[in-house]
């Protein structure tokens, strides 16, 4: 009961905290706005009127949610090692040019070739990110300003990959530059009618079926970071490197493993898209999703669980921008609500982790020195 | 020595005039250890008062609370003969006391003026007075002999001259009473000599000194007064004229030395580590370890002693394989081990209690059963192929628990909640599981309270019983002596001198380490000093 009791404290409780400071900060914001805050929550929750625009909305969110996932999952790694992978961003740009390049001239049976693709993403991610993971340990230079800088590199790099070697040779003059379009074998099969159960009609067109591919992901993220060897290594790492260190781990190669693990989950984050959206790779590819990773990394405080919470909140408020705009406020006002959720986080985490810091030293504290083992034992049986 | 303190003093206390400060009954406690208790310092005007006594015996606690950096549990300041109430340093400057610090706090890109005025800028309007700075900072150069140039960068400055621009900067606030927390530590011979001109200097304009140190010949030569401490508590303020450099080391070492254990000797002649010739440098290429030659028998504890600094850290490191040493040769149970990375070695049976167990051992945030994998992830009972086994992780760590007295509320307590002697208990249960053969204890009791002290002691005779070769490094005297089976003495990397801990007497040991001992030929000052007086 102990344990389930302070497993809310550090875990659930922050983060319901921070949503309600940032609804509240967020009042205060419309109300400089001049927005009638009922309208604005009225809106957010709008999925249209219709069954079909209910099913499209429900659609966006679900789609969505997924890169955001799988984003924030890519940083959280990082993070676990106090690694500031601030160049998701440009991995998973970089990733789903090159996978897409590559997946439209190979061609394999189906399942095959849609791995395929994703091994490349991957490793193209990883590449990217061992950049300044090399960086980091062989020249001590600090990863947030090289995988920033890298950011910068990987849009002019994709302009130049669309535009020369990568460019689908069937494009005319003026199209805009895209890759070869991907073959039918490495179109990732979607789900037509997934939301019977709600109560809600078919969309107009598939939701994404690469859901499942995050949900096996996460699990096996998770797992790894909580269940095995190298995820205690890395863990270990990033909560004391130096005592790390001096127990066996070695700083340098777990820094470049974390890195290289990071790169290859941001891999990931363009690939519903190109597999199941665009079937190619065009200037249309969505970017911000790796800064929005994260965000989403704090907000879910880096356990794979968390981090699909706070995927789907950012989906939602996403999702409802344009219906925010039908009742004339401004749709900056869903990144500013983001921005509020970040910050908040980050001050309630903090908070938290001081309260929590002083509730353990009291329970510490006042143990008895006449009984000092019982509860340990009782506390392993139970 | 005796001509500095005998000179006619100009700012000589007057009998009716209160001290300028006063310490009474000051008692500071720490979470399991208690820094200060019931220590009392009188500092009078014009006087350069030293306090010398071993590492971690409660000098810069001490002055920690003179100086407002935290408040005593007990005990009252008086600031000339007033009460006084320190709640930040900015209000032990407002009375007049200033610290200078061991790690110089200095911006190098700004110039001496610039340094000296940050924080306190004198100004006209709204614009800094720089006039009037430099006017300030050139007559206290020139009346206490600092030799500044306000114009030059500090950057370009010499460490002495730097730790001068740091004294400027707190005369500068007005301070009667300055503080030095070691300042001769980062000086060479030549640059200690002027700096105890420059005290002399100030002595002579009526300020008053705290001079913090645990060099005895450098204290006899400058100060007036002596106050010595040992386990945080003052032992007696003695005039440097009618005292001894070994009458010294004794106080501060304390003069009954308990007698090791009368005890059956497990030293066995099989050796179980055996270092030989290690060298190793620093990052800046100074030696730091030079031509180490030991050896570790089963059942045989062996001690380290030497002010710290003088790499036992380094040794430590290198053993552990974190340092790569330059040359020489490492070997466990006859194998070469110099090129094993550190987990290897840890499997091999070296266990390791490092010197801080906050940096180096824990992982404070971190549930204690995770803390107790820490160091063993090659153990097959913890994980099997490279998955955690985690219900045996807790369950092993609560047997630890019980088994070495780790009084914390469960498995999943957080390391960091757990007071110093608990962690510390944790920490010598880890490393003591899985029987290993090689135990690295570096102050393995430090701050911890006296009963989990005693109950380390006893693990480690326990275990050296077993046949474990120990390493032992430790500030504490005593527990050197009262563990060690043979006790080195090491003093600038180098291994001075070899001595039996049941015949070495305080003062011999307290010689040796602080360079002393005229047997040790590599203390040439100490050596001329001595003959001079």
């Amino acid at each position: 009961m102990i344990r389930l009791r302070r497993g809310l404290m550090s875990s659930i409780v922050p983060a319901v905290a921070a949503v309600l400071v940032s609804l509240l900060v967020l009042a205060a914001v419309l109300a400089i706005l001049r927005v009638d805050p009922i309208k604005a929550v009225a809106a957010l929750f709008d999925f249209g009127s219709s069954e079909r625009a209910q099913a499209n909305q429900t659609r966006t969110w679900v789609n969505r949610s997924v890169p955001l996932f799988l984003s924030g999952l890519a940083v959280s790694v990082g993070f676990r090692m106090n690694l500031f992978n601030i160049g998701v961003e440009g991995q998973y740009r970089v990733a789903g040019v090159v996978a897409a390049a590559v997946g439209a001239i190979v061609h394999l049976p189906g399942p095959l070739h849609i791995l395929f693709i994703l091994l490349v993403a991957m490793a193209a991610g990883a590449a990217y990110a061992s950049i300044p993971a090399i960086l980091k340990v062989k020249r001590g230079i600090n990863e947030v300003i090289t995988t920033i800088m890298l950011n910068s590199i990987a849009v002019g790099v994709i302009a130049y990959l669309l535009r020369e070697p990568f460019r689908d040779p069937a494009l005319g003059r003026n199209a805009n530059p895209a890759t070869r379009p991907l073959p039918e074998s490495a179109w990732f099969p979607g789900f037509a009618d997934p939301f019977g159960w709600l109560g809600i009609g078919a969309p107009s067109r598939e939701v994404g079926g690469f859901i499942v591919v995050a949900m096996v992901v996460g699990v096996v993220v998770s797992f790894v970071l909580s269940r095995t060897r190298f995820g205690f290594d890395l863990r270990a790492s990033g909560r004391n490197a130096t005592a790390a260190e001096a127990s066996g781990v070695p700083a340098g190669r777990m820094t470049i493993q974390a890195m290289l693990i990071s790169g290859a989950l941001a891999g990931l984050v363009g690939m519903p898209q190109v597999l199941g959206e665009d079937h190619g790779f065009s200037i249309n590819f969505v970017a911000g999703l790796g800064f929005s990773g994260i965000a989403v990394a704090l907000l879910g405080r880096n356990s794979p669980l968390g981090i699909a919470f706070a995927a789907v909140l950012f989906a939602f408020l996403d999702r409802s921008g344009p219906s925010l705009q039908r009742v004339d406020i401004p749709p900056s006002v869903v990144v500013i609500t983001q921005g509020v959720i970040v910050l908040s986080v980050v001050i309630v985490n903090e908070i938290a982790r001081r309260l929590l810091e002083r509730a353990e030293e009291r329970r510490a504290g006042g143990v008895a020195p006449a009984a000092p083992t019982q509860p340990t034992v009782a506390e392993v049986t139970a | 020595m005796t001509t500095v303190s005998g000179e006619s003093r100009p700012g000589a206390p007057v009998a009716d005039q209160p001290p300028v400060i006063e310490l009474k009954g000051i008692t500071k406690r720490f979470p399991g250890v208690v820094a200060n208790s019931d220590v009392n310092l009188v500092v009078r005007r014009g006087e350069i008062h030293a306090i010398v006594g071993e590492n971690g015996s409660g000098k810069s606690t001490l002055m920690k609370t003179l100086y407002g950096m935290h408040r005593p549990d007990e005990g009252i300041i008086l600031v000339d003969g007033e009460p006084a109430v320190f709640k930040t340093p900015t209000a032990a400057i407002a009375a007049g006391i200033g610290m200078v610090h061991q790690h110089f706090m200095l911006a190098d890109n700004f110039t001496v003026l610039e340094n000296i005025i940050l924080g306190s800028e004198p100004t006209s309007g709204a614009r800094i007075d720089v006039d009037s700075a430099r006017a300030r900072i050139t007559k206290t150069s020139d009346d206490y002999g600092l030799g500044l140039r306000p114009d030059r960068l500090v950057e370009h400055l010499s460490v002495a001259e730097r730790q001068r621009v740091e004294i400027a900067k707190v005369l500068f606030r007005g301070a009667r009473v300055l503080i030095l927390d070691e300042p001769t530590a980062v000086l060479v011979p030549q640059e200690v000599d002027e700096l105890f001109e420059n005290l002399t200097g100030l002595r002579a304009e009526g300020l008053s000194v705290i001079f913090i140190s645990h060099k005895l010949d450098e204290v006899l030569k400058v100060a007036d007064v002596i106050t010595v401490i040992r386990r945080g508590v003052t032992v007696g303020t003695v005039d440097p004229g009618k005292v001894t450099a070994r009458q010294l080391a004794e106080m501060m070492v304390g003069s009954e030395l308990p007698l090791p254990e009368t005890r059956e000797s497990t030293v066995t002649d099989r050796v179980q580590l055996a270092v030989s010739g290690v060298t190793a440098r620093g990052s800046e290429g100074t030696t730091v370890l030079d031509d180490i030659t030991f050896s570790l028998h089963r059942g045989e504890v062996v001690g380290f002693a030497g002010v710290e600094g003088n790499g036992q850290s380094e040794l430590v490191q290198t053993l552990m394989g974190l340092i790569r040493p330059v040359s020489g040769t490492i070997s466990l149970d006859g194998e070469d081990i110099a090129g094993w990375p550190t987990l290897k070695r840890r499997e091999r049976g070296i266990a390791f209690v490092p010197e801080d167990r906050h940096r180096q051992a824990l992982m404070l945030q971190a549930p204690l059963w995770e803390n107790r994998i820490l160091g063993h992830q090659w153990s097959r009972e913890l994980f099997r192929r490279g998955l955690l086994r985690r219900k045996a992780a807790i369950r092993d760590t609560a047997r630890i628990m019980a088994e070495y007295d780790v009084r914390a509320p469960g498995t999943d307590t957080i390391a960091g909640a757990l007071s110093g002697g608990n962690q510390q208990k944790l920490i010598i249960g880890r490393e003591l599981e899985g029987g290993p053969n090689v135990l690295i204890a570096a102050h393995p009791t430090r701050g911890v309270d006296v009963g989990a002290q005693a109950a380390i002691w006893d693990r480690i005779r326990e275990a050296r019983s077993k046949g474990l070769a120990t390493l032992l490094i430790s500030a504490d005297l005593e527990e050197l002596i009262g563990l060690s089976d043979t006790l080195y003495v090491i003093l600038r990397g180098r291994l001075v001198a070899k001595l039996d801990p049941g015949a070495v007497t305080p003062e011999e040991l307290g010689s040796h380490m602080t360079g002393a001992a005229t047997a040790d030929g590599t203390d040439q000052k100490a050596v001329t000093k001595g003959t001079e007086a």
